[in-house]
């Protein structure tokens, strides 16, 4: 199914699933998932409500014990999460700077340049209960960046944000993709959004459908059926976006209706 | 050692050692929600209370172990079809309950009941003093130690799995605290009201605290100044000791809520 050459992700890869299994209860949520990833390239996973998504980036987390497979990890391997919601009791009180000394204290200039990273370089006195989502979610990438990651995981990463500002999210994830070199797992329901930064993109629902380059996702009959065939002008109309600056609003105007990604319009 | 010769002396001493190690213990009640799981605790108590007298072993161990024994019932039977505060609700009454029935079967052995159920704070000897510190600093170098990790669970479990922290050690590691503080603190203000010994200073903390460590530190101030001040208070109004520390505790909460208030006013 794989455009990537085999080689090259064998060669460098920082995490390799074989054959995962993983069962909540009696449910099988992930039957013989089997990929890797290699150093430096941004992989992203998509698929309908309860395909399993969140529960593959929590087994590579090691949160989730599978029930049949294994999960390599390269020795040492740094990981950055960015989970996919994070509710801060208001009775807990918590400075943004106090936040990225959990659990290991690091010092000032690693803070401030983690939050600089982020594009949240403002925001270290604040209170993180006094946020807004977007200053939020940068607060969150600027604490998995702290490690200085070679894989950073992000779960849903701009659920809560409006599309300009989940696309200048991406955007942002490539940029510190590009800066430190990291590899980049995600999961996300913005197909075109996510797809356009992607090298490579896993379509999943239970078991991977069918994975490669995004382009030649899209177009692939299994993701089709999930997902309806609209999204194919929506991503190369975000391609073409992307290599512009930061200007996302063009794109709402060009009308390509967002509601095409979802599984439930996906009858043909 | 004379000092320790008064009983007024040795009550102060006792309420301090237990507002010590009841501060930052009450601040992650707070902000993980388990009043409830701190009141359950606290009532069974009264069930090692005569288990220890029936079978003649010491009242801190037979307290020590049932709180253990039903801090691990309620995390095992937490998330098995009924909620939380049900299930918390129906443990902590039916055990309160058991408690005085088993109580009632002591023959020969004459308790007083009272003592356990409220305190009696102005009865502690020496060597309930050197178990109250004991207990105290055993609890204080406990959450020293597991500070940043317990703090990262309490944030979220996710989170603290990225960062290779067990979330369910670090809640039994609450656990065994907690089971620590309601045998240290039963002497000196009894199973009902071990609870807000807990919760009131840390709540009483909050307006004033912009990191979790500040409110642990105004938590332990306001539990002292509660325990020396309403023992105080006692002595000269002839009111039992526990009742009128929790009393004092409770003025102390109202104030600091009134300050928030008008503090929170000033900012907007």
């Amino acid at each position: 199914m794989s455009e990537m050459p085999g080689e090259t992700r064998r060669m460098s890869s920082l995490i390799s699933l074989d054959g995962l299994t993983v069962a909540h209860g009696g449910n099988t949520v992930l039957s013989g998932v089997s990929l890797s990833i290699a150093a430096g390239e941004i992989v992203t996973v998509v698929g309908p409500n309860g395909s399993g998504k969140s529960t593959l980036l929590r087994s590579v987390i090691g949160a989730q014990k599978p029930a049949r497979g294994t999960i390599r990890r390269a020795p040492g391997l740094r990981i950055g999460y960015v989970p996919q919601k994070l509710h801060i009791d208001p009775t807990l009180p918590l400075t943004v700077r106090r936040f990225l000394s959990l659990p290991d204290r690091v010092s000032d200039t690693r803070a401030a340049e983690a939050l600089e990273q982020a594009g949240a370089g403002n925001l270290a006195a604040r209170q993180m209960s006094g946020l807004s989502g977007g200053q939020f979610q940068r607060v969150l990438l600027a604490r998995a960046l702290l490690c200085n990651p070679q894989l950073l995981i992000l779960d849903e990463a701009t659920q809560g944000l409006d599309q300009p500002g989940s696309a200048a999210f991406y955007q942002r994830i490539e940029k510190v993709r590009q800066d430190l070199g990291c590899a980049v797992l995600m999961v996300s329901h913005e197909l075109h959004v996510v797809m356009a930064a992607s090298d490579r993109v896993i379509c999943l629902n239970g078991h991977v459908c069918c994975e490669g380059a995004p382009e030649h996702v899209a177009s692939a009959p299994e993701y089709r059926a999930l997902f309806g065939t609209g999204t194919q002008g929506a991503l190369a109309l975000y391609r073409h976006e992307h290599n512009h600056s930061h200007d996302h609003g063009c794109a709402h105007e060009h009308g390509h209706g967002h509601g095409k990604g979802y599984p439930h319009e996906a009858a043909e | 050692m004379t000092l320790l010769d008064d009983f007024l002396i040795r009550a102060a001493l006792a309420g301090i050692g237990v507002a010590l190690a009841a501060a930052p213990l009450g601040c992650f009640v707070v902000w993980r929600r388990m009043a409830y799981f701190g009141d359950a605790t606290a009532h069974a108590s009264i069930l090692g209370v005569a288990l220890a007298l029936s079978f003649d072993v010491s009242v801190f161990a037979g307290v020590l172990a049932t709180a253990l024994a039903m801090a691990t019932t309620v995390s095992a039977l937490a998330g098995r079809g009924y909620a939380m505060d049900t299930l918390l609700g129906v443990l902590a009454h039916s055990s309160l309950a058991f408690g005085l029935v088993a109580v009632s079967f002591l023959q020969g052995v004459r308790i007083d009941l009272m003592a356990y159920l409220f305190g009696d704070i102005l009865a502690v000897g020496r060597a309930d003093l050197a178990v109250i510190w004991g207990g105290a600093v055993l609890v204080l170098a406990l959450l020293w130690w597991r500070w940043s990790a317990l703090l990262t669970a309490t944030l979220n479990p996710d989170l603290a799995h990225a960062a290779g922290i067990d979330p369910r050690r670090e809640q039994m590691v609450l656990t065994i605290a907690l089971a620590l503080v309601v045998a240290v603190a039963i002497k000196v203000v009894g199973v009902l009201l071990i609870a807000a010994m807990l919760l009131i200073p840390a709540a009483a903390a909050r307006p004033f605290a912009a990191t979790p460590e500040r409110m642990a530190v105004i938590a332990g101030l306001l539990g002292m100044l509660a325990a020396t001040g309403g023992l105080q208070l006692a002595f000269v109004l002839d009111t039992p000791a526990g009742p009128s520390i929790v009393c004092l505790a409770a003025g102390l909460f109202a104030a600091s809520s009134l300050a928030g208030l008008l503090l929170q006013r000033r900012r907007s």
